[in-house]
């Protein structure tokens, strides 16, 4: 736990530093096929009601029946989030009307949850190490959606996600930062991508989180914190937790008190808003929903998902770097997305993994940024990034001629061997050959070749002759050790 | 046609497998047994087309040697069970317009089985009451008089349509609901048999929620036997309700008029209550020298606990009536009131659509779950009703098959005693039959006998779980020295 407070984080005050302190709950949309309790599908982006059963429309005489694919999954997602996982755990209704709350309740866990206490390991790009405590993950039901807009005087409901799966990440309040929060966010997306147990589409829905916001002097208790609520995405995440602790600075520090209250954030104006106080903040009246018995399964049950998990971005990221010798960082930047894992691991096997490293990085990275693609939709494969590292390595092209084959077959495709042949992408290593050009320089600046035996540097100007008469093509580092030998260095 | 609706359930079935009577011709019968018995208002809706249709396969089915276990019996089905086509209201303005597109699985199995459907049933609104005076469609009434007077008496509830079609002979057996005795207590006002199963045996898959983890459907029937008939058809595990319990289904039938010679039953002393009717008490006597002249041995068993087990329940099941008629809102279905906006809206729909018993109980409920009063109301109720299944326990594990006790603390009353003061009047109905609910135990109701007025007692059994089979053959025990009870039939020529 951080009780500490950590001097770089500190914000200054008007009146001395303070220390900003964030807890999270993420709410993460389960992938599955059908919704937490009913048979109907949990897909996203059918048309309005589409996809309501008579469960989720909660007509009278209707129950819940569990879907085992989402306790599966939630319990995969604990085991990645190093949790405990409670073998027993009971799901409550929390209690509140609202229109797209077709039961007038909502099935979620609040005294026993599927998973409790847990770690997050996050690595922040200062390089710093943050572990962040997950109290604990829960699941619980979507609501369905209230349409405002398209009657004047009505509002229209639409059921699609009432009674989706959602699981709760709860964090402890151990994040003192808005970097920390965000990378906190970005690696639980990673995790569940990586276990397949939520898409992390935040534009979606899929995950969007509660941020809690305090402050305090440093050393001191926990200050009162303010929930901003439903905030769906890691930017904004970023930009509520500056903006809300600036704020709560402001009032302290101008002799007000902070109210607990719950407020939203407006990405338009970049600022929170006092959406409910305290008071009247819902009281939910939990109580262990009568229609299900408590979720019980086995430890061996446990066991057997813990077995076939996939292995994890720690994992990865701490095989890279033993195997790959990769160095902290850009071991940390290639396992944050699955799919480019494998895709560095792929153009990394049987090569070079630092050369690897910086053509995946600098080069497929920056290219893909430039057009906003991601690495799934990257018009060069891994065996073509491959075969371009493997041209350099057996010196049938220099790194220069990399970058522009690179580029062609990005625009155009194909077997970059070809691709190259067909540019006469070729550096000349015939000994021979390059020895005749030479042997033609040295001949012909007689001067240069006496002062290079005094003065080594001139090698350099020697090469560049080389290369300017070979078009290009000849091998830097042949041309190299043959202008030393025949220069008599 | 009279012979035709006199028969027993039992009886019937034998007959229209013999070809002795149709289908049609015992469906007819108890039609038009309905149409003289509308002063009763014991049904609120009657499904005569349907009834009609369903009999006629019957009678396909019977003549060609295919027939259900229940193939052409008539019966009556409480509004608390949706059925797909048919108005479902749970007797509640809210619901007053609702027709369900599903079937509950209850009566989906009795159709299955070859039962004709009569129509839906009266009960108490969302099943809250002991009397059925708190149905939107109006109280009904007794087919039991006092002697010599013609005050109109209650049936009971909440399944009280369902006791008084039964008894009055309108169909041949019929589904109820029991909460907290809502199958029992009725099926002891009227003479007849009643049987809440274990919590479990049947599902609640299409039964109008009131209190989930209490409610249960059972059966009524006019002898022990027809009760254990209609349950076998009745329960089953239902894998859309994760709370009904997957094991075999026994053979009641086979249950009824088995010997009960070796068995220990408890008589619990806490159940002799101060100011409790000599009759109640003779009729419970007289109940154990019966089962005792059968070859059974009588012990006294404490159930110490028994007497939180009220307010125990009052408090439950109001708390999760609360939550479970929050659905109720006019935002998808039944009642919908405008309102300026959407909390005017519910506001005004909820009160227009729930009678003052309901929303009362939604009050309470709503009040013992509020944050501050859950532990010293929900959770301390809890933890009551986990000791008095324990005591139970403690009794069944000494050796004791089944318990006898009153099935209620009075007879049947006049329509309009109990509803106008005090509602804990009327919630002491339940002081007998609740216990059974907390613990989840099957309980049944059979007549005992009549009170000085000549009115109808009962008393009830309560089993081990999953055991109903001992309650039906001790039932028949008590049911073969009793008689069969029946009201005189002063409806028929009386003006509606």
């Amino acid at each position: 736990m951080n009780v500490h407070a950590r001097p770089s984080k500190l914000l200054k005050g008007a009146t001395g530093d303070w220390e900003v302190v964030v807890g999270m709950e993420i709410h993460a949309q389960v992938v599955s096929q059908a919704k937490l309790f009913s048979g109907a599908s949990a897909a996203f982006g059918a048309p309005p009601n589409a996809h309501v059963s008579l469960v989720d429309a909660a007509m009278p005489g209707m129950l819940p029946v569990i879907n085992e694919e989402c306790v599966r999954q939630a319990i995969r997602s604990g085991l990645g989030l190093k949790a405990r996982i409670n073998l027993r755990s009971v799901f409550d209704r929390k209690n509140y009307f609202y229109p797209d709350l077709p039961q007038g309740y909502q099935i979620s866990q609040y005294k026993s949850p599927i998973v409790g206490e847990g770690e997050v390991v996050v690595q922040l790009e200062s390089g710093e190490v943050v572990r962040v405590g997950i109290e604990r993950l829960h699941l619980e039901q979507d609501a369905g959606k209230s349409v405002h807009d398209q009657h004047p005087s009505m509002s229209y409901v639409d059921l699609n996600r009432s009674g989706v799966a959602l699981m709760e990440i709860v964090s402890k309040p151990d994040l003192r930062s808005s970097d920390e929060a965000k990378a906190f966010v970005a690696k639980v997306r990673s995790i569940l991508r990586y276990l397949g147990t939520c898409d992390g589409n935040m534009e979606e829905g899929s995950l969007r989180a509660d941020v809690n916001v305090s402050v305090r002097r440093p050393g001191e208790d926990l200050g009162t914190r303010c929930e901003i609520k439903n905030v769906n995405s890691i930017r904004f995440i970023g930009q509520a937790i500056d903006y809300e602790a600036r704020r709560q600075i402001e009032v302290i520090e101008d002799g007000g008190t902070i109210d607990q209250e719950t407020r939203l954030f407006d990405p338009g104006r970049g600022e929170t808003r006092s959406m409910r106080s305290k008071e009247e903040a819902h009281d939910y009246r939990y109580f262990p929903d009568p229609d299900l018995l408590p979720l019980e399964f086995t430890q061996a049950y446990v066991d057997e998902l813990a077995a076939q998990l996939p292995e994890l971005p720690d994992e990865k990221k701490a095989r890279f770097v033993s195997v790959f010798g990769l160095s902290d960082y850009d071991a940390d930047v290639l396992v944050a997305e699955r799919g480019i894992a494998d895709y560095y691991e792929a153009v990394a096997t049987g090569r070079d993994p630092k050369l690897a490293a910086n053509w995946v990085i600098n080069d497929l990275f920056g290219r893909l940024n430039k057009e906003g693609k991601d690495v799934a939709s990257a018009p060069i494969g891994p065996s073509q990034l491959g075969t371009i590292i493997d041209l350099i390595t057996e010196g049938t092209i220099s790194g220069k001629m990399a970058k522009d084959l690179f580029e062609i077959v990005w625009a155009e495709g194909g077997d970059p061997r070809t691709v190259a042949e067909d540019h006469g992408m070729k550096q000349v290593t015939d000994v021979g050959a390059i020895e005749r050009v030479v042997a033609e320089i040295v001949a012909a600046n007689p001067d240069k070749a006496e002062q290079a035996k005094s003065n080594p540097k001139l090698v350099g100007w020697f090469v560049g002759q080389v290369m300017k008469a070979s078009g290009g093509k000849a091998n830097p580092q042949a041309v190299n050790e043959l202008l030393k030998s025949k220069l008599g260095m | 046609m009279s012979d035709l609706t006199s028969m027993t359930l039992a009886q019937a079935r034998d007959a229209l497998r013999q070809r002795k009577v149709s289908a049609t011709e015992l469906t007819d019968a108890h039609l038009a047994a309905m149409e003289a018995a509308r002063p009763l208002n014991a049904f609120v809706l009657e499904t005569t087309a349907e009834a009609r249709v369903m009999a006629a396969r019957s009678e396909d089915r019977l003549r060609g040697g295919e027939a259900g276990p229940l193939e052409g019996i008539p019966v009556g089905v409480k509004d608390m069970f949706c059925t797909a086509g048919v108005r479902t209201t749970a007797s509640s303005r809210i619901l007053e317009t609702f027709v369900p597109t599903y079937e509950s699985t209850v009566t989906a199995n009795l159709w299955r089985d070859g039962a004709v459907m009569l129509g839906k049933l009266n009960n108490d609104e969302f099943a809250m009451g002991s009397s059925n005076e708190t149905s939107c469609f109006g109280p009904v009434v007794s087919p039991w008089r006092r002697r010599g007077s013609d005050t109109k008496l209650v049936p009971g509830g909440s399944s009280g349509g369902s006791a008084a079609a039964v008894a009055a002979e309108l169909c041949l057996g019929a589904t109820g609901t029991d909460t907290g005795g809502s199958i029992r207590q009725p099926a002891a006002f009227n003479g007849i048999v009643g049987m809440k199963p274990t919590y479990g045996r049947c599902s609640r898959y299409g039964v109008i929620a009131y209190a989930s983890s209490l409610d249960q459907a059972g059966p009524f029937g006019r002898t022990v036997r027809d009760a254990a008939i209609l349950l076998r058809s009745m329960a089953g595990f239902d894998p859309k309700d994760t709370t009904s319990v997957d094991r075999p289904v026994g053979d009641y039938e086979a249950a009824v008029g088995r010997s009960v010679k070796g068995m220990k039953i408890g008589i619990p002393k806490e159940y002799r209550m101060p100011g409790m009717p000599a009759d109640i008490e003779r009729l419970w006597d007289r109940g154990a020298e019966q089962l005792k002249a059968a070859g059974a041995e009588i012990v006294e068993v404490s159930l110490p606990h028994a007497k939180y087990a009220l307010a125990a329940y009052y408090i439950v099941a109001p708390a999760e009536a609360s939550s479970n008629l929050a659905r109720y809102d006019g935002v998808r279905y039944g009642v919908r009131v405008p309102g300026r906006d959407i909390i005017d809206m519910y506001e005004k729909t909820r009160r227009a659509g729930f009678g003052p018993e309901v929303r009362r109980r939604i009050m309470i409920g709503t009040y013992v779950l509020s944050a501050g009063y859950y532990d010293a109301y929900y959770l301390r109720a809890q933890k009551v009703r986990t000791l008095v299944r324990r005591d139970f326990e403690t009794c069944f594990a000494d050796g004791v098959n089944a318990i006898l006790a009153p099935a209620t603390p009075s007879p049947a009353f006049g329509i309009g005693e109990k509803s106008s003061g005090d509602p804990v009047e009327m919630y002491l109905n339940d002081v007998f039959t609740v216990t059974v609910n907390l613990a989840g135990l099957p309980g049944l109701a059979v007549p005992g006998g009549l009170d000085a007025q000549g009115l109808p007692l009962g008393l009830q059994l309560i089993g081990r779980p999953f055991d109903e089979e001992t309650l039906f053959s001790l039932g028949e025990v008590i049911e073969q020295a009793t008689g069969r009870l029946k009201p005189e039939k002063w409806w028929t020529g009386a003006r509606p």
